[in-house]
């Protein structure tokens, strides 16, 4: 075995520019898991109020978001607003708006969650000290939502990360289409390429996400002991 | 809206959406096999397969699917293992699934309370005996939720099968787009057919949920 091809992936500039396409997805999933956070908190307390009509549009809205592919969303903006609205939005642009809907639309069903998990006598106690509304939600509320949702949010962003690979399909230079095209420019030089490149894009996105899946499952087992005080 | 457009081309996508359910279904059926086996390498602690299935767990919850797909469909075949576009998006959807399935039937198993096995064994009841009666129905029940979430999850990942060039509903409605230009046609046929495929297994996974938890809460 002299030959391994494995070289390929190392040689010249190539894995440098494999980790900048990776930074482009991971941009695209930070970003849109930043506005996801922001909107889906918004979006939790909505879906509590006791208004029927609202509640029911929230409804609708998580289940599009959860029987819709996310690849079918970003098709849809991506070929639909360029020929309605005459605007031609950047893959990338496409990308943080599907994954904004998408994340806001789990996230909030998270907050709405934790939220009704905060027993009634919190918002009572507060009530009854002399705090309006919005100190309660401020100061009592979000702060004991926090703790339940932080072990979801991490794995709700490792799912964010995994599922922005798919942006290389509405034509996002990242990871992948730099893979292809250090393949293609060694196609002669080493044939075996494919293997090795596809390969350490693999690792690369495991290197990602493991550390944060881990992170997310101890704060689970951490938290859910306090709790229980077991 | 070109209606005309829309009947002519409908059973392009019909053809697609049946090679999607065909390997969906082959995929998640394969899955839950995948899934239950080592759910039950977990699950009772048989040693060295539990560290090999723990490694396999870990290597495909945190890679997507994409990306497996194309180190699959593009990588293997330079060590000369060539597979086609269906088995290779069977293979993916196993792979991927199965990982999900083990976790899903693995906290089942170990949500059921010990205090369980423990009043079952004083009864005089033989190990095999708490397994089947005790433990197992109430670790099926712990796991429909998270089971019926996952059979949505692969069914939603199959739309990435276009890239193994599999001839499935993106591919069709990509081609439409590039060909013709008729996008809003083919993005309102692509839409109503994932909806068509989902809905209804949605429908019937919550009806499933909130039966489960008229057994357990009966509310």
């Amino acid at each position: 075995m002299q030959n391994m091809g494995i070289e390929v992936v190392f040689k010249g500039n190539n894995f440098i520019r494999l980790l900048e396409g990776l930074w482009v997805t991971l941009r695209i999933a930070l970003i849109a898991m930043m506005l996801s956070i922001l909107l889906g908190f918004f979006l939790g307390m909505i879906m509590n109020v006791r208004n029927k009509g609202i509640r029911a549009v929230c409804r609708i809205y998580l289940e599009i978001v959860r029987i819709m592919p996310q690849l079918v969303l970003l098709f849809l903006v991506y070929f639909g607003a360029a020929k309605h609205m005459g605007i031609n939005l950047s893959g990338e642009n496409v990308a943080i708006i599907v994954f904004t809907f998408w994340g806001t639309a789990e996230m909030g069903d998270l907050v709405r969650s934790a939220l009704i998990a905060i027993p009634k006598h919190q918002y009572e106690s507060g009530y009854a000290l002399g705090m309006t509304k919005l100190q309660v939600y401020l100061y009592i509320i979000l702060p004991q939502t926090f703790r339940r949702l932080l072990p979801s949010a991490i794995s709700l962003l490792t799912r964010m990360i995994k599922t922005t690979s798919l942006v290389v399909l509405i034509g996002v230079v990242e990871m992948v289409k730099v893979g292809k095209q250090i393949i293609d420019a060694s196609r002669y030089t080493s044939p075996k390429a494919a293997l090795w490149v596809y390969g350490m894009i693999f690792l690369l996105y495991f290197f990602i996400c493991f550390p944060f899946s881990r992170l997310s499952a101890m704060l689970e087992r951490r938290f859910s002991n306090g709790f229980q005080k077991k | 809206m070109d209606i005309n457009f829309i009947r002519e081309q409908l059973p392009l996508y019909v053809e697609a959406a049946k090679l999607t359910v065909y390997i969906a279904v082959i995929g998640i059926i394969l899955a839950i096999l995948a899934g239950l086996l080592c759910g039950m390498i977990r699950y009772f602690r048989i040693p060295v397969l539990k560290q090999i299935t723990a490694c396999y767990i870990e290597l495909s919850r945190n890679t997507p699917l994409l990306i497996q797909l194309f180190f699959l469909y593009f990588g293997l075949p330079k060590l000369g293992i060539v597979l086609s576009s269906e088995s290779c998006a069977v293979i993916g959807l196993t792979f991927l699934g199965g990982s999900y399935m083990a976790e899903v039937f693995r906290s089942g198993l170990d949500n059921v309370s010990p205090a369980q096995t423990e009043a079952a064994l004083a009864l005089g009841m033989k190990k095999s005996q708490v397994f089947y009666y005790i433990i197992l129905p109430q670790a099926v029940s712990n796991s429909i939720p998270a089971f019926c979430a996952n059979i949505i999850f692969l069914i939603k990942e199959t739309s990435v099968f276009s890239v193994v060039a599999l001839a499935d509903l993106m591919f069709v409605a990509k081609d439409l787009i590039g060909i013709y230009y008729k996008t809003d046609e083919a993005l309102f046929l692509l839409v109503m057919a994932y909806l068509i495929l989902l809905l209804p297994v949605s429908l019937l996974c919550s009806l499933v949920e909130r039966r489960i938890r008229y057994a357990e809460y009966g509310n």
